[in-house]
């Protein structure tokens, strides 16, 4: 244990682990894994295993890929996948953007309030149940948005109001996730723009940097490593979230997590491998997703700085 | 052009800002006041557009009739209210599997998760990423995946069902939120306090007592509160593996407004949300203090 108060050290410490722990340190991590590991990879293991066939409970005992030809000859199958993946990109895109500009809106407010600072985290415990039913009542035919419409003679009867829930775009259920997750991220980019980022915010007006010069950067490229991986999360998120399109989608086409649930509960226990397969095939999307989407903002960062 | 490629340099030397020391500042803003009340206005345009979803429902709650084209009820009732907190209702009971099931949750996970965000943030060894990696996935993969992989396994093994079947699963998606927040917290804390308690005397106990649990306590209730939403919220690890048999608010939230009255899942829905709400108001200044955006993964 090195007990100097060397400034030096001290700016770098993840290097600083001193030889006496250094290999011990990784013990630590070992409760949060026995929690987290042996059930999270029991669960996709086994999702694997069922997925190809292997399913002893209903005498299925031999491997193959037929879950996978099934569910790729599904027409709904490729429709759902374009679904869910249009509203993950479109939550975490739009979340980002607007929870930055959000941040960048309220900055100066925030510092040192802590009502104000209570008012716009509200959304961030509300459950997604509750979300989604508060978007139905919302946006729906005969919402509180429809009703004002009305109020003002924009429409006479609500089968005039745009259908904004159980909707073809998946509107209603992308309202939902930015609602929540705009002010996620926001909360998030408030972290970083502490005085630090004023600091060098100040220096380079004073050198002359136009205000989207400083934006483009000194702002952004700062508040960019702590957001993506945010809005990573908001990604899979909304790729992964059942009871929002559950509530809020269309019957057909289903997104991919209410699909998969709905074959794994289906009364013909033969459908449960294509359920598992779905199960398979949404974690592969989502992490290859956030692997491709963090290698790019990586590279970007790096070219910023070269 | 110039000017953008000297702001450049003036990053570059410094790879980790947030231990840059602050120099006096130099508020260079001819416009303030304007910008002031422009900012007013749209913290208040903002703080509108978050409330608002929540409004309709609320007044269900209270309404007997309201339907288009009513902004404001025609007649006003307690009847969803008295049917919601009666006390032989299902309200009480699945408010009670909530709060249960999320305070243990919580619990547990702040257990595993100090360590673990002690060792993320602080230490740097061989395979770390892989060990982040896998600590961490459990925030990628849809909880469906995870609630029908494990499906036929809890059954068999007793617990689909049960308390502490729920309480596993919960943990599965609550744990690695509060690593993160608390690796964040970790990544600007002194260890070096440590040293100096210990050199004084001080036993591992009440160095943890003493020294970590204050520094780190701002961080304690950003995650507790953390792993509370994440498992208070959960839906659809709740009904795959609660098996019908354990109600939680969300599940009975969910079947009461498929019943259509939407009195009653107003009603249902203020007393699924308050608790959280108020958690969020104690927790909200530490929130903001303990600055958890600043989690580096």
């Amino acid at each position: 244990m090195s007990s100097s108060g060397n400034h030096s050290l001290r700016a770098e410490p993840r290097r600083r682990a001193s030889p006496l722990n250094r290999d011990r340190s990784w013990t630590k991590l070992v409760p949060a894994l026995v929690v987290i590991v042996p059930l999270f990879t029991a669960a996709l293991v086994l999702a694997v295993i069922q997925s190809l066939g292997y399913f002893p409970l209903i005498g299925l005992r031999s491997f193959n890929l037929d879950a996978y030809r099934s569910l790729f000859s599904n027409g709904e199958f490729w429709q759902s996948l374009l679904l869910s993946t249009r509203i993950a990109f479109l939550a975490a895109l739009l979340s980002t953007v607007l929870g930055i500009a959000m941040a960048l809106g309220i900055r100066r407010i925030w510092r040192g309030r802590g009502r104000s600072a209570f008012l716009f985290q509200l959304s961030l415990p509300i459950p997604h149940v509750i979300g989604a039913l508060a978007m139905v009542h919302l946006l729906g035919q005969s919402g509180l948005i429809a009703r004002l419409g009305q109020s003002i003679g924009l429409i006479d009867a609500p089968s005039e109001f745009p259908a904004l829930v159980y909707d073809p775009f998946a509107l209603g259920i992308v309202a939902e996730f930015v609602w929540k997750d705009a002010p996620f991220i926001a909360i998030v980019a408030l972290g970083v723009l502490g005085s630090v980022t004023e600091n060098y915010e100040s220096v380079a007006a004073s050198l002359g940097a136009s205000s989207w010069q400083r934006l483009r950067h000194i702002t952004l490229p700062l508040l960019v490593p702590a957001v993506a991986p945010i809005s990573v999360i908001v990604f899979a998120f909304a790729f992964g979230s059942f009871e929002v399109p559950l509530l809020l989608g269309e019957s057909f086409p289903r997104a991919l997590p209410v699909l998969a649930y709905r074959l794994h509960t289906n009364v013909d226990l033969a459908r449960r491998p294509e359920a598992m397969a779905l199960a398979v095939i949404m974690s592969i999307v989502v992490m290859a997703a956030a692997l491709v989407y963090l290698t790019l903002v990586r590279r970007v960062l790096r070219g910023e700085r070269a | 052009m110039t000017a953008t490629q000297r702001t450049d340099r003036v990053i570059a030397p410094s790879p980790s800002p947030a231990r840059t020391p602050s120099w006096p500042r130099q508020p260079i803003r001819p416009r303030r006041h304007r910008e002031a009340v422009s900012g007013r206005i749209a913290a208040v345009l903002i703080v509108g557009i978050i409330l608002l979803p929540l409004v309709p429902l609320v007044i269900h709650s209270f309404a007997s009739r309201y339907v288009f084209p009513q902004l404001v009820p025609a007649e006003w009732s307690t009847r969803a209210w008295r049917i919601v907190l009666a006390a032989d209702g299902g309200t009480w009971k699945a408010l009670g599997w909530s709060v249960a099931v999320a305070t243990v949750v919580t619990a547990l996970s702040l257990l595993v998760a100090v360590p673990a965000g002690r060792v993320l943030g602080l230490r740097s060894f061989r395979g770390r990423r892989i060990l982040e990696f896998l600590v961490l996935t459990p925030l990628l993969v849809p909880a469906v995946a995870v609630a029908i992989g494990l499906d036929i396994t809890f059954i068999r093994l007793g617990l689909s069902g049960t308390f502490w079947g729920l309480v596993l699963v919960h943990l599965i998606p609550a744990t690695p939120y509060a690593v993160l927040v608390l690796a964040g917290v970790f990544a600007n804390y002194d260890a070096d306090f440590e040293a100096q308690a210990r050199t004084l005397g001080a036993g591992p106990l009440s160095v943890f007592r003493h020294v970590t649990m204050p520094a780190i306590m701002p961080g304690l209730i950003v995650a507790g509160f953390f792993a509370f939403i994440v498992s208070w919220s959960q839906y659809v690890l709740t009904l795959q593996i609660g098996g019908g048999k354990v109600l939680t608010l969300p599940v009975l939230l969910v079947s009461t407004a498929s019943g259509g009255d939407v009195a009653i899942t107003g009603a249902l829905t203020i007393v699924f949300a308050l608790p959280v709400v108020i958690l969020l108001g104690v927790a909200s200044r530490h929130v903001v203090r303990a600055g958890w955006g600043t989690t580096g993964t």
